[in-house]
């Protein structure tokens, strides 16, 4: 899995990180803050530029790389140091590069990768977390920028960052699909900043952001104008695979750190590591660590190979912090009375996991995606096949009208009207470009916006670029506006086949 | 990123057809005889499902690993983890003991027709004072001429009483302890055997016997391998066994959970199904993310253990955890179920009480747990 390449360059990272990070820790802790003279070593070094493209510093690399950066700075006895770099190779700058124009990519990513910029991502607001529909910081479009209003909390680097890619609505009217990604120069006018202290990760800077009347260049939109909820999707995988490493990697250095405390400590004669009672617990954390960690390698060798693993990568962001949790507090308890004292590297591991099921979506919203996905989705595919389980209809209608009574839901529409409503949106909204298709089963309507409008036919046998599995009734919920496409995407509600970037126009038509 | 291929993935389905075919349809009657019937050996034996890894030379198909993998995972999804305990017992015990250890008379005499259905075993090592603490096991067997004699008992032995041979351990010198010991291959037939049938709490479809041994003569070419190598034998076994408990652990948790959302599907509680009450939703999201882990990691091992890797640790720390998940997932599908959970009507009950056996069969967790401290902590160098 990890090359003679790969070892080197483990090696190599874990002998600067030695020479520039470990000795200074301690006082950057107490500093709650780290110099900015750091950054452009990691970036010399090419450490903040591991799987971007070379044309703007990066090196290119696979992301197998980016577990061993992950996995080494999480073993450096700070969680506020780790997150620094998460944040910035890995949370805020994918969006630029994936998604930004050339333009953006030369002024800010090339800086991202060279360390002399700091990024920071700006989703959370006080108001709203993962309910990303729900934000409320405003960018209204005035000539040729942007005004912003509104305020961002929790943002890691917040207060030394340079730029945060900040999350905003740009039409405040719309849910999800006003949702638009745009780049702010976190020394712009208008902008004030409040440091956030917190119960551990000292050595980062975590600020609270206000934006008031903030002119931004039109320039700074990331991709296109009401696409950001989308990009987060995509990009959220990648954040929560790196918590997730970072999560058995930091358990990994507890581990290590607790069994030599063991072998050394005495009690009653003999090393602590000699009790049976310790000994099972330690082997238990072990096990329950290298199963995690062969699980999220796996979820990693996927994302490597191209693959969308939303589910899997959930799952592995909510064990592995969890498991966190779990080995901090077991292994603190070995060191008894030293566990509590900050002489011993226990106590700032113990307060550094904590927010671990916390950010990035906390375990809660991680269950939610997993559940829409293990229980909705199977539920899906039963009522596909409906002609042959001849169980499943009672069981439907009595599902309907258990809705149309206790909920403000609406009855699920008929196919024919379910046409017509797809029509009549149809004809409002621009061309789609594409052919797109509802397939029901056994029934489809089509939707052909190759030409100057969205033509609508029913149960076309050809193929469309783009097909969406849907059931009717998630269809009538996404007409009504109770359902948003990309939430059900997600959710597995739907399922699409054939172009993706077609189903993202799913908007277009349901708005 | 599959392990699996087109193969493989025919393979599953043929051997879900005859599962569904010759098996499920009847583990209601064998849960209630207390062990499947003497044809279904031979069945299994036709199919071709005890060659999977063995030589071609004695009717082995020479596959990969994860054939196994496909077998023991099926085998866990039928509802009775008795049966497949005794299906399992033979191959993944008995056989693999002779194809290891046995001479070439030896394979010619039971390894073949094992392979072929048309003989079954089983492999008794615990004794009433000693189960993984191999060094204190107090059956011996003395020379006399070209006969060897053994005294002793053995218990909780799958397949002990109905099989057609037993491969069983005793003490050749005894003063050397573990290092004393040695492999026999016994018929079922041999003067001085007797088997009592055990009664448990599950694996219901098995028999699991205690076994006496008195004044019990064999001839000399009943040794397996060689002389005060047992011990050896023994553990170098261990870690497939250890590998199938711990694939069977998460197979059984996936079909268990399975089962439980099917039922939560149709279950109406408060005017909507149980599977709209966000509460269980989370428990089972918690439930899935760790069995797809624990999946995993077997996987991962499986493959490792495919490409020769003496895995002693790993395969320790997967017996413990997937067996350790596997009561939690059982448990909590009986819950799910509320008092159908608890009513032989529903499946929910035998999966809760089969499963308990995971955690104490093939080396407790303690003993699991042991090991893993012995090489994790120990080995440490300081």
């Amino acid at each position: 899995m990890f090359t003679e390449e790969h070892k080197l360059f483990r090696t190599g990272l874990r002998d600067f990180l030695d020479r520039e990070v470990m000795p200074n820790i301690d006082q950057w802790e107490e500093e709650q803050r780290m110099p900015k003279d750091l950054w452009p070593k990691f970036g010399e070094m090419g450490y903040f530029g591991l799987n971007y493209p070379e044309k703007y510093g990066g090196i290119d690399a696979d992301f197998m790389y980016s577990v061993i950066f992950m996995e080494e700075i999480s073993k450096c006895e700070s969680g506020g140091f780790m997150i620094l770099p998460a944040v910035q190779q890995y949370m805020a700058s994918p969006y630029i590069n994936k998604h930004g124009s050339e333009f953006l990519k030369e002024k800010y990513l090339t800086k991202v990768i060279s360390g002399e910029w700091i990024a920071c991502i700006g989703i959370s607001e006080p108001g709203a977390g993962s309910d990303v529909a729900n934000i409320q910081t405003k960018a209204i479009k005035d000539g040729d920028h942007y005004v912003v209003n509104g305020s961002k909390t929790f943002i890691t680097n917040g207060i030394y960052g340079d730029f945060v890619v900040a999350v905003v609505k740009t039409d405040p009217e719309m849910g999800a699909a006003g949702v638009s990604l745009l780049i702010i120069d976190l020394n712009s006018e208008g902008i004030t900043k409040n440091k956030l202290k917190k119960l551990g990760w000292h050595a980062s800077d975590t600020a609270e952001l206000h934006f008031d009347n903030v002119k931004v260049p039109v320039e700074n939109i990331v991709g296109d104008e009401g696409q950001g909820f989308y990009y987060l999707m995509g990009g959220l995988q990648t954040e929560r695979l790196v918590g997730a490493i970072a999560g058995y990697a930091s358990c990994e250095w507890a581990l290590e750190y607790t069994l030599q405390y063991m072998s050394e400590r005495q009690a009653f004669g003999r090393s602590i590591n000699r009790f049976q009672v310790l000994r099972h617990r330690m082997a238990q954390l072990i096990s329950e660590v290298e199963a995690n960690k062969q699980f999220v390698l796996h979820c990693a060798r996927q994302h490597e190979a191209g693959e969308y693993i939303v589910k899997e990568c959930s799952m592995a962001k909510l064990l592995s912090s969890e498991l966190a949790e779990k080995v901090m507090t077991q292994c603190l308890q070995s060191f008894g009375g030293y566990g509590f004292m900050e002489d011993y590297k226990m106590a700032r591991a113990y307060r550094d996991c904590r927010v671990g099921t916390i950010g990035g979506g906390s375990s809660e919203i991680m269950r939610e995606i997993i559940a829409k996905m293990v229980i909705d989705d199977t539920s899906y595919q039963r009522a596909g096949s409906v002609s042959s389980a001849p169980k499943a209809k009672p069981v439907e209608a009595k599902k309907t009208e258990t809705n149309s009574n206790t909920n403000d839901k609406k009855p699920v529409m008929s196919f024919e009207a379910i046409e017509s409503a797809i029509k009549e949106k149809a004809a409002i909204a621009k061309p789609l470009g594409n052919t797109l298709k509802f397939n029901f089963g056994e029934q489809n309507v089509m939707l052909d916006g190759l030409g100057d409008a969205n033509v609508v036919t029913v149960n076309d046998a050809t193929e469309a670029q783009c097909t969406v599995d849907v059931t009717m009734e998630d269809l009538t919920a996404m007409l009504a506006g109770d359902l948003n496409p990309m939430n059900a995407f997600m959710a597995g509600k739907i399922k699409v086949k054939g172009d993706m970037s077609v189903a993202m126009k799913l908007g277009t038509i349901m708005g | 990123m599959s392990y699996f291929t087109e193969e493989h993935n025919q393979f599953r389905q043929s051997l879900r057809d005859f599962l569904q075919r010759e098996v499920v349809t009847n583990v209601d009657e064998w849960e209630k005889v207390g062990n499947p019937p003497r044809d279904i050996w031979k069945k299994f034996g036709d199919m071709g499902y005890f060659s999977l890894r063995f030589p071609e030379k004695y009717g082995g198909l020479n596959l990969d690993f994860f054939y196994d993998v496909i077998l023991l995972e099926e085998l866990s999804k039928i509802n009775s983890a008795g049966t497949s305990a005794a299906i399992g017992a033979h191959t993944y015990l008995s056989l693999s003991h002779l194809n290891n250890e046995g001479s070439e008379e030896q394979k010619e005499k039971y390894l073949k027709p094992g392979i072929a259905g048309e003989l079954f075993g089983c492999l008794a090592i615990s004794e009433p004072f000693g189960g993984s603490d191999v060094a204190s096991m107090r059956t011996t067997a003395v020379k006399e001429g070209n006969e060897w004699v053994i005294n002793g008992s053995k218990t909780f032995i799958t397949n002990g009483v109905l099989s057609d041979y037993l491969i069983i351990s005793a003490k050749t010198e005894p003063e050397l302890k573990q290092a004393g010991i040695s492999m026999f291959v016994i018929d079922r037939n041999t003067a001085g055997l007797s088997a009592t049938k055990l009664d448990k709490l599950g694996w219901r479809a098995s028999d699991t016997a205690e076994i006496a041994f008195d004044e019990m003569r064999v001839p000399a070419n009943a040794l397996l391998g060689e002389e005060n190598q047992g011990f050896y034998y023994i553990m170098q076994q261990f870690a497939l066994e250890r590998m199938t408990l711990a694939i069977g652990g998460v197979a059984g948790s996936e079909y268990a959970l399975e089962y439980g959302l099917n039922y939560m599907r149709e279950r109406e509680a408060f005017g909507r199904p149980l599977t709209k009450f966000q509460e269980l939703r989370h428990r089972i999201a918690q439930l899935a993310a760790e069995i797809e882990m624990q999946k995993q990691f077997v996987y991962h091992l499986c493959k490792r253990f495919t490409g020769g890797d003496y895995i002693v640790k790993e395969a320790a720390m997967a017996k413990l955890l997937a067996t350790q998940l596997s009561d939690k997932v059982t448990f909590e599908v009986v819950q799910f179920l509320g008092g159908y959970g608890y009513m032989e009507d529903y499946q929910a009950s035998r999966m809760w009480r089969d499963s308990r056996l995971g955690q104490i069969g093939g080396g407790t967790s303690e003993i699991m747990k042991e090991i893993i401290a012995k090489m994790a902590i120990d080995e440490v160098k300081y």
